[in-house]
């Protein structure tokens, strides 16, 4: 089994006469956490797309486990591994928190309409399971005690953690979580740092973007950092921290000299 | 059949299909327009129509006192009298589809973007009265009076529920104009004298032959028909190229809120869209009644389905595309007709339609009445 | 808070709490209560008699049971099937009525004009033939745009008629006469003059339906349909194969469609295109989104206004179709979601969530 479960591969992508991501490589390593960050118009949310097979790239290609996306269907992602939550929530707001996380352990079954009416011993089963799993990963979450509310009625911090719970109903080996501190407070990041090194340590791999350094620099084992489209670095939080294009990418060129 | 009786006939077939395109065209150019700003089916735009053919009814039977048959013959006009009283019959057709079009959105379609104003809650109030009244009475003199009596207390009511400021579903926008629809043609077919039956209207004009071509007689009426709607077409054009309003629309159907952010007046710009769409639908009206000589409640309906397939042949949203995609349809229709039997005609229209929207939903010429080429 | 608003939130109030005393019974009290109601119904031929209810319930001018057969159950069969399409699964299905004359016309066809099948062997090959018009609609259009596939399935609907009306082998305008009627079973002969014993067998199908419909609503094909009509991308992207379930959910519609085409065509004994015109489709649409759509119970209700309301009060029999658009534009403006909104989670499985997710969080 091979130490890399993504490889992003000179990736280039191009939207009209827009280029938003140019000759990109990166690779995520099986049970790592990476967090891409970047100025805001980087590229990360394009990158993002590409990676969890919403786009194809223009040139390049993306590869999960040495099978390419680009060959996929959508709903064939999660299949494959792969699953994300969305930077602007997007649940589905007249189910119920338990209902949103079954309909992401749905991905894996098998029975199917005749199943649903004729109740068979497989479809019963299915559905048992489901729900048992989805309850577990409620309580993992932390957001239990409101399973039978629906989803638009959650505070926000719930809405959060419901989108993740969700997604890792689909039992992905890659999570990729899309500004998932967004609207948080300081507490509330820390608590979702804690949460996201224990679904690591779990078995999951992570894949990060952020905007706020307290979250990403804590927590990745290693960042990326995009600019204009093209990756600047890639390292270790600290050595990234430190690399020069990197804050000159944030903090603009320095013309005079203090 | 003789060689010369297929070219004769094929010239025949093209002047007849182009003549009915450019209906199908002109009342196509109100879906486009709807569409391409409000990004909504105006499905209720066929009943546009419809009224606008009462209209031109209207206007020679009642406003012009023309009878159907003088002394056993038709109420032919001539000369100047011929086309004052052709122009009177096209501007009250107009004047009834346009204000149709303004009063349908204000109604069924204003209140669901979320800003309900007091004409609609007063229509709305109007007429939820008279529904009400059908269910103990059913006299229409007793209706609308209980009809005008409930206005008031509930267009207040209703104007405190709209739901001013939250837009509906676009779901609901299409089922309001399902039932705008089915409510106007309904209320012809139920209210009006003659009910669902037909009704004549007056031949003013005789349809002489104009000229010959290719062996083909072509009638007055027809060359009128494509004329007209042709002008009507250049006019429209030139109005949405060129004036301060018609900027306004293209602006809107690109991209509305910027448009409003900018200072577009977008209320009234989408009065204005729904407004030429009416008029443009009015014109073909008024054409029509010119070439059949007919109309009754539901001619809309199956005139309508045509017209949009028309629009989304052409690209819906794109006015060149409206003209041709009509012009193409009329002669397809025609042409389809002529080989496989008149009582295919409408069959092989909306066939025509669903391989349109199945393989080439952008139609002919792709959506653009937001971009600058009109 | 005006008087109108008083009175409405007292009475939601009486019905949320008799609602809250029906939960709180236990499962056996619940059960027969149902089995009162369903039993209830299945007398319901003979409601006009009850002394008081009598009055309140009786169509005057037409028999209440070929109402109630003719005109009522078909609808409310026809409003579960499109409910599927357009309240579930949130496809604009204007050309309904095509699945019903799919039905209909096998029917006659089989047992009538070219062939000599019982009726009962006809009802599944109609239904199966229905389904399959509707994977044969949906396969190219469910991709469409919303707008568009309205537009698609009202030319579909139209195809299916003027292809009736213009077919020698479909009758033409004539029509198709001397259909067979269902065989007498359990009792029941099914002539021409007694609309019981079809009252009984159209009451039988909806309770089958409910029944199937319920089973695909609790289950992953349910919760699929919801989360493709309130995010479809987002559905996607959790592994929900959005097309295939629409196609399901179209398909299915079409069966229930086909369905009641075939009981109807097995009570009246004769069908001509004229019987399947768009006002028809109009006023499918009319009882889903009236009632609520996206709730089984929804539809039904709307059904019953809108086939029931009209024979009750005679008056605006012939202006129904006008008092339905009304209907639909009223109800856009004020209430989308219709009478009976859909409902959120899990009605009967909720205690047992929230004892659960008692248990384990302290």
């Amino acid at each position: 089994m091979s130490d890399i479960l993504l490889d992003f591969n000179q990736v280039t992508m191009q939207f009209g006469g827009v280029t938003a991501l140019n000759d990109v490589t990166l690779q995520i390593k099986r049970g790592e956490i990476l967090g891409l960050i970047g100025p805001n118009g980087a590229g990360k949310t394009t990158c993002f797309n590409v990676m969890t097979g919403v786009y194809s790239p223009t040139k390049g290609s993306v590869s999960f486990e040495g099978k390419n996306l680009a060959k996929l269907k959508r709903y064939e992602i999660t299949n494959v591994g792969i699953a994300r939550t969305f930077q602007n929530i997007r649940l589905f707001s007249q189910m119920t928190a338990l209902e949103n996380v079954m309909v992401g352990a749905d991905a894996r079954k098998r029975s199917s309409v005749g199943g649903a009416i004729l109740r068979t011993p497989r479809q019963r089963h299915e559905e048992k399971e489901a729900r048992e799993r989805s309850m577990e990963l409620l309580q993992f979450m932390g957001i239990a005690d409101r399973a039978e509310t629906a989803a638009r009625n959650l505070p926000y911090g719930y809405q959060r953690r419901l989108e993740i719970a969700r997604a890792l109903a689909t039992e992905p080996k890659l999570l990729c979580l899309d500004e998932p501190a967004a609207g948080f407070n300081p507490a509330e990041k820390q608590e979702l740092n804690e949460l996201i090194l224990k679904i690591r340590e779990q078995g999951y791999t992570v894949l990060l973007i952020e905007h706020d350094m307290n979250v990403v620099m804590k927590v990745s084992d290693r960042v990326a950092v995009l600019d204009f489209g093209q990756k600047i670095a890639d390292g270790l939080p600290a050595d990234v921290r430190a690399n020069p294009a990197v804050i000159a990418a944030y903090l603009g060129v320095d013309d005079h000299a203090s | 059949m003789p060689d010369w009786l297929i070219v004769r006939t094929f010239w025949d077939l093209t002047v007849t299909g182009l003549a009915l395109g450019s209906i199908y065209a002109l009342v196509a150019l109100g879906y486009t327009l709807v569409y391409g700003v409000l990004r909504l089916i105006n499905f209720a735009h066929s009943e546009i129509f419809m009224v606008g053919t009462f209209g031109a009814l209207l206007a020679s039977t009642q406003f012009l006192n023309v009878p159907l048959l003088e002394n056993g013959n038709y109420p032919y006009r001539t000369g100047m009298t011929l086309i004052i009283f052709l122009v009177f019959i096209m501007l009250i057709a107009m004047l009834f589809s346009g204000v149709g079009a303004v009063v349908l959105e204000r109604v069924a379609y204003r209140p669901l973007r979320g800003n309900g104003d007091s004409f609609g809650a007063i229509v709305l109030a109007f007429l939820t009265a008279f529904v009400v009244s059908l269910v103990f009475v059913d006299e229409a003199k007793i209706n609308v009076i209980i009809a005008l009596l409930g206005t008031a207390p509930i267009s207040y009511a209703y104007l405190r529920y709209f739901k001013q400021g939250r837009q509906a579903p676009r779901l609901a926008f299409l089922i309001s104009a399902i039932g705008a629809s089915t409510a106007i043609a309904e209320a012809v077919g139920v209210w009006s004298k003659n009910g669902r039956d037909q009704y004549q209207t007056p031949r003013l004009l005789e349809k002489k032959t104009l000229f010959t071509m290719f062996g083909t007689d072509v009638r007055i009426d027809y060359v009128i028909v494509i004329v007209g709607a042709l002008l009507m077409m250049t006019a429209l054009t030139l109005f949405v190229n060129k004036t301060r309003l018609g900027r306004g629309v293209r602006a809107v159907a690109q991209d509305a809120e910027t448009s409003r952010i900018l200072g577009v007046n977008v209320d009234l710009i989408i009065i204005v869209t729904f407004a030429l769409g009416g008029i443009m639908a009015g014109g073909a009206a008024m054409l029509f009644t010119l070439v059949y000589d007919q109309t009754r409640f539901n001619i809309g309906f199956i005139l309508g389905v045509k017209s949009f397939t028309a629009a989304v042949l052409g690209g819906i949203g794109n006015l060149k595309g409206a003209l041709l995609g009509g012009l193409l349809l009329g002669l397809v229709e025609n042409y389809g007709s002529a080989i496989f039997g008149g009582q295919w005609k409408d069959v092989i229209a909306f066939t025509m339609l669903l391989i349109v929207l199945m393989f080439r939903p952008t139609g002919l010429l792709g959506e653009s009445l937001g971009k600058a080429r009109v | 808070m005006s008087q109108v608003t008083k009175v409405w939130t007292a009475f939601n109030g009486l019905f949320a709490g008799l609602g809250a005393q029906f939960r709180a019974m236990n499962k056996w009290q619940r059960y027969s209560v149902y089995g009162l109601g369903i039993i209830a119904l299945y007398l319901l031929p003979y409601w006009p008699e009850v002394p008081v209810l009598g009055q309140i319930v009786n169509t005057p001018g037409s028999q209440f049971e070929t109402v109630m057969n003719d005109q009522v159950i078909i609808f409310v069969l026809v409003a579960l099937g499109l409910n599927v399409v357009v309240g579930i699964a949130g496809l604009l299905d204007l050309g309904y009525v095509g699945f019903y004359a799919v039905g209909a016309y096998v029917t006659a066809i089989l047992t009538s004009a070219h062939g000599n099948l019982p009726w009962l062997l006809a009802l599944p090959v109609a239904v199966i033939i229905s389904m399959l018009f509707g994977v044969i609609l949906g396969t190219p259009t469910l991709r469409l745009r919303g707008d568009y596939l309205a537009i698609v399935t009202l030319g579909f609907g139209e195809i299916i008629r003027l292809t009736a009306k213009n077919m020698d082998w479909l009758g033409a305008s004539r029509g198709i006469s001397n259909i067979a009627k269902p065989p007498s079973m359990f009792g029941l002969k099914f002539g021409v003059l007694d609309a019981k014993p079809y009252f009984y067998l159209g009451l039988t199908l909806v309770f089958i339906v409910i029944f199937i419909l319920h089973r695909l609503e609790y289950s992953r094909v349910g919760r699929a349909w919801v989360a493709i009509r309130e995010d479809e991308d987002a559905a996607e992207l959790m592994g929900v194969n959005t097309f295939k379930f629409k196609l399901w959910a179209f398909t299915i519609g079409a069966g229930i469609g086909g369905l009641a085409g075939v009981h109807y065509a097995g009570k009246v004994g004769f069908i001509n295109p004229d019987n399947f015109p768009l006002q028809l489709s109009i006023l499918f649409l009319a009882a889903v989104v009236l009632g609520g759509s996206g709730n089984m119970y929804g539809a039904i209700l709307g059904a019953i206004l809108v086939a029931y309301m009209p024979e009750r009060l005679r008056n605006f029999a012939d202006k129904r179709v006008f008092v339905f658009g009304i209907v639909l534009v009223l109800m856009m403006v004020f209430r989308p979601e219709g009478i009976l909104p859909k409902r959120v989670g899990n009605e009967h499985k909720k205690r047992k969530a929230k004892a659960q997710a008692g248990e384990v969080a302290s």
